[in-house]
């Protein structure tokens, strides 16, 4: 009896460990596409200056994936982001260009009449009940037409500097000569304190499971993923370093990252989420009002779509009606590569965002290499293909 | 009769480490009606999945000797073939074909290789129908407009289909009510006279002292012992239980000694309406009261209302057109959502507590804490894990959840631990008043026990508390007063000596024979 309690112990603490390693197997399968590509492109992909564009072609993938997560926390996406970012934008570029706004009026209001489209997908979704997909998909059709209506089917620019400091701008630079190479001080210290914030979380987090007299995890396993976390957040900063210092949108990325984390995790509202994607009607029964909880997934993604348009058209200095097009698709790739359940219920902040950026990545070492935008679909769709059948087996392999 | 057509030797199955099975033993005699018993996750169905080939061959050790002949079935076609089929405890049916097509499904009446004939599907149809007792039926309805127990009928038709010689049932009666599984067992012993051989799995010892031959009673993957019907006599029950349990349970209902105080919660003039027809009155002018310490239960047949009115008087969470009077200590109050009604101190256990009560992919302090976030578990909106932690884990200790931590998936829990946690769940959120919706459907005898020293210390803490149970034995033996409801309505009240299950029944008819003379 005891050798068989034994045993079920021993088998969980193995599956725990599978759990563990599925979570850094992400970040592994991120630094590992990476590293074939520096190969393939004789390290092109890790100069300073590509490495910059990583982080500002990526921003509005991140952005959008963050809340693509919670319409996927509940089984559900949104189709119509792509649309509502190139709306958004057009809408930012006439305010500014054609009608002289304020540039942070323009913002301001912008990201107001995105939060005023969610709220319209989410009137259909949660008041009528009309299925995301489609409402969605009704949404997408409807706002790239009224992009293309607003902008007259033309380009509309160029964005003054002011305007396109949030896509294409820097934070404050101070740059120091190190053995003839200008570094930029800000990045290297920011990389250097975030480091030390990491270290302190830890031990933090370790002590308090001590104290709580819960198992801690294995030291070597903990040692090895401070390694790779700090690790790739040092390279980052070291090579913004040797650029032009932290992009703005790195701020604004981080920021958001850092809030949706928390919210997801730490929050009554995150929870509910999570327990509508999970079980809807035992969710009613808690006391938890589902259909407001979908309501305010919705508007939260109108809002998002709205900063990635602005964020957009800042980064291009212009507004097109073809902006944004299949950015719906790369943010629910995110979600899914990063191993969020299609049945709605599970998924991390942490793993959309490396799902993002293994997109991001796969994008940009394909660019690099010269391969046509059509076999970059075809290899983006395979990599999504692979990622969600092997997080299925592995599932499968568990339960068995 | 003495005849074996089944031999199960030295089956041992384990999954990565852990022993499901452990050198099990099993003979059946043709022509016989064989039950296994034995307490959720003792190995039963395990066992019938090796029969099946569900566990291919390989996976397993030991053999299956059928009918004199050493089996290797690497999938359920194998088994098929060989005409033992399964019936599972899910059905396996699709509501939007007919009965004729789900019948065949799988087992098509061809021609020309893939054609189906439907004349043909249709004809043998009726005749298996018939076999069944369910001639009436029309073959070319829908299976989702049929009752569950048809449903299960029709299940056994798919088996009679194959020309079926050893079946097997997978606690075909825990969907039922009692009419329904009375006409189930009907059939059985119907179809063991046409020399069809039967394993049936139970929970329900009245129903298997009833149609049994022979008991082989399964303890932690161990077989214990197999109990044969000599002459017709009745089979020793309590000797099934003790070798479920491995030990002897005296008093299936525990002792409460809880003092009955004032009346806590009181409803007057209920009406609520069928949320799909707002003219159709599903609970017709229900008045009842529930006392402090006080255990009342809800008797009736299902269908009877009993589930509506609990849901509705839980925040509207059933119905439309509600109206009526809601007293709590004496004060009217208005419930209008399920936030409001946990915030009043009433709590609803729901039937189904996969469907209604649990988030199965996640933990069990997760679902512990999910109703009362709001109120105990976080401040401005975010959550104390730490509190959280601890609550869950001193109630797992209190009410004894057998799992490895409060992290533990409920999913991997096995029924009666899963019942536990919806039990804690709304503990935590400490009720005056709390409607517990068959709390032990599904759940084997020893946990059903745990489950009553639960409610028993609920009441004894002064809670109200309500059952709502199809088990009459089970409501009559721990509650201190019963009503029952009919058709929507309270048929009657019992208590004290007068609470019997003829008097349950007797009210029941009287009730529905007035309402029959006065329409």
């Amino acid at each position: 009896m005891s050798n068989a309690a034994a045993n079920v112990s021993n088998e969980k603490q193995m599956k725990e460990h599978i759990q563990q390693l599925k979570q850094y197997g992400m970040i592994i399968a991120l630094v590992l596409i990476y590293a074939i590509f520096a190969f393939l492109t004789d390290f092109k992909n890790a100069a300073p200056m590509n490495v910059n564009n990583l982080i500002m072609q990526n921003s509005y993938v991140v952005i959008l994936a963050l809340g693509m997560l919670l319409c996927c926390l509940t089984g559900n996406v949104d189709l119509s982001v792509g649309s509502v970012v190139a709306f958004c934008g057009a809408i930012a570029a006439i305010m500014v260009i054609d009608y002289h706004i304020a540039i942070p009026i323009t913002f301001i209001v912008v990201l107001f009449i995105g939060v005023i489209i969610g709220m319209w997908q989410g009137f259909f979704i949660s008041v009528l009940g009309v299925s995301p997909f489609i409402a969605s998909l009704a949404n997408m059709l409807i706002f790239r037409g009224l992009a293309m209506v607003a902008l007259n089917g033309q380009t509309k620019g160029p964005l003054p500097a002011d305007f396109t400091i949030v896509g294409a701008g820097y934070l404050p630079q101070i740059f120091v000569n190190i053995g003839g190479m200008k570094i930029e001080m800000l990045a290297l210290t920011a990389g250097v304190l975030l480091s030390i914030v990491i270290i302190m979380m830890e031990i933090r987090s370790r002590q308090n499971k001590k104290k709580q007299g819960f198992a801690l995890p294995a030291l070597p396993m903990t040692i090895f993923k401070l390694v790779v976390i700090i690790g790739i957040v040092n390279f980052f900063s070291i090579k913004l370093a040797m650029y032009m210092g932290l992009p703005m949108v790195l701020l604004i990325m981080l920021a958001l990252i850092l809030i949706y984390a928390f919210v997801t995790t730490r929050t009554v509202p995150g929870r509910q989420i999570y327990a509508v994607g999970g079980n809807r009607k035992a969710a009613a029964l808690s006391g938890i009002k589902t259909d407001r909880v979908m309501f305010w997934i919705y508007t939260n993604m109108g809002l998002l779509a709205a900063l990635a348009g602005i964020v957009l058209s800042a980064r291009n200095a212009s507004a097109t009606p073809k902006a944004g097009d299949m950015f719906e698709m790369d943010a629910i790739a995110a979600c899914y590569i990063g191993g969020t359940a299609v049945a709605g219920g599970s998924g991390t902040v942490t793993g959309a965002i490396v799902g993002a950026f293994i997109m991001g990545v796969l994008n940009n070492g394909m660019s690099l290499l010269g391969w046509s935008v059509d076999v970059q679909r075809v290899v983006k769709g395979m990599v999504l293909l692979v990622a969600v059948a092997a997080d299925l087996y592995f599932k499968k392999k568990k339960s068995a | 009769m003495s005849e074996t057509i089944l031999e199960m030797r030295h089956i041992t199955k384990d999954f990565s480490g852990v022993k499901a099975l452990d050198d099990v033993n099993l003979i059946v005699k043709k022509g016989e009606i064989h039950a296994l018993c034995g307490e959720n996750g003792a190995g039963k169905s395990t066992l019938m999945n090796v029969l099946s080939g569900v566990y291919p061959y390989g996976s397993y050790s030991g053999d299956i000797v059928y009918k004199g002949e050493t089996c290797q079935f690497h999938d359920i076609k194998e088994s098929e073939h060989k005409k033992i089929v399964i019936i599972h405890q899910e059905l396996a049916l699709i509501p939007r074909l007919t009965i004729a097509e789900n019948i065949f499904i799988g087992n098509e009446n061809t021609v020309m290789g893939n054609v189906i004939d439907w004349d043909l599907t249709q004809r043998k149809a009726m005749e298996v129908l018939k076999i069944i007792g369910l001639e009436h039926e029309n073959v070319n309805q829908f299976v989702g407009d049929l009752g569950v127990g048809k449903q299960q009928l029709i299940e056994i038709a798919k088996a009679i289909a194959k020309d079926v010689e050893l079946l097997i049932l997978d606690e075909p009666t825990s969907a039922l009510n009692d009419e329904e599984s009375n006409i189930l067992l009907e059939l059985l012993l119907d179809l063991k006279k046409q020399g069809i051989t039967s394993i049936m799995i139970s929970h329900k010892l009245n129903e298997v002292s009833r149609v049994a031959d022979n008991i082989t009673v399964i303890r932690d993957g161990h077989t214990i012992e197999t109990i044969e019907r000599n002459n017709n006599e009745e089979i020793d029950e309590n000797r099934i239980i003790k070798g479920m349990v491995g030990r002897e349970i005296t008093n299936l209902y525990p002792q409460r000694n809880a003092k009955v105080g004032d009346v806590v919660f009181e409803v007057k003039d209920w009406n609520v309406c069928d949320p799909e027809d707002a003219g159709k009155k599903i609970i017709k002018n229900v008045s009842f009261k529930v006392r402090k310490g006080e255990v009342v239960g809800f008797a009736g047949l299902m269908g009877a209302g009993r589930t509506e009115l609990a849901m509705s008087l839980f925040g509207r969470a059933y119905g439309s057109n509600i109206s009526g009077h809601i007293y709590k200590n004496g004060k009217e109050i208005s419930i209008p959502d399920v936030q409001t009604a946990i915030d009043q101190k009433i709590a609803y256990v729901p039937e189904d507590r996969k469907t209604y009560g649990l988030v199965l992919i996640n933990d069990i302090k997760w679902n512990m804490t999910l109703a009362s976030l709001n109120d105990r578990f976080s401040d401005r909106q975010v959550i104390n894990q730490d509190k959280e932690i601890h609550q869950a884990e001193d109630y797992r200790s209190r009410i004894n959840i057998k799992a490895s931590s409060v992290n533990q998936k409920v999913e991997s829990l096995s029924g009666g631990n899963q019942q536990k946690v919806v039990l804690a769940k709304w503990m935590l959120s400490e009720p005056d008043v709390l409607i517990l919706d068959e709390p032990t459907r599904g759940i084997d005898v020893g946990a059903k026990y745990e489950i009553y020293t639960i409610i028993n210390s609920l009441a004894e803490a002064g809670k109200a508390v309500i059952v709502i149970s199809s088990e009459m034995p089970e409501l009559l033996g721990i509650s201190d007063r019963a009503y029952v409801i009919n058709e929507g309505e309270i048929a009657g009240e019992i208590s004290g000596d007068n609470m019997g299950q003829e008097q349950i029944m007797k009210i029941i008819m009287d009730h529905s024979a007035k309402r029959g003379s006065l329409q």
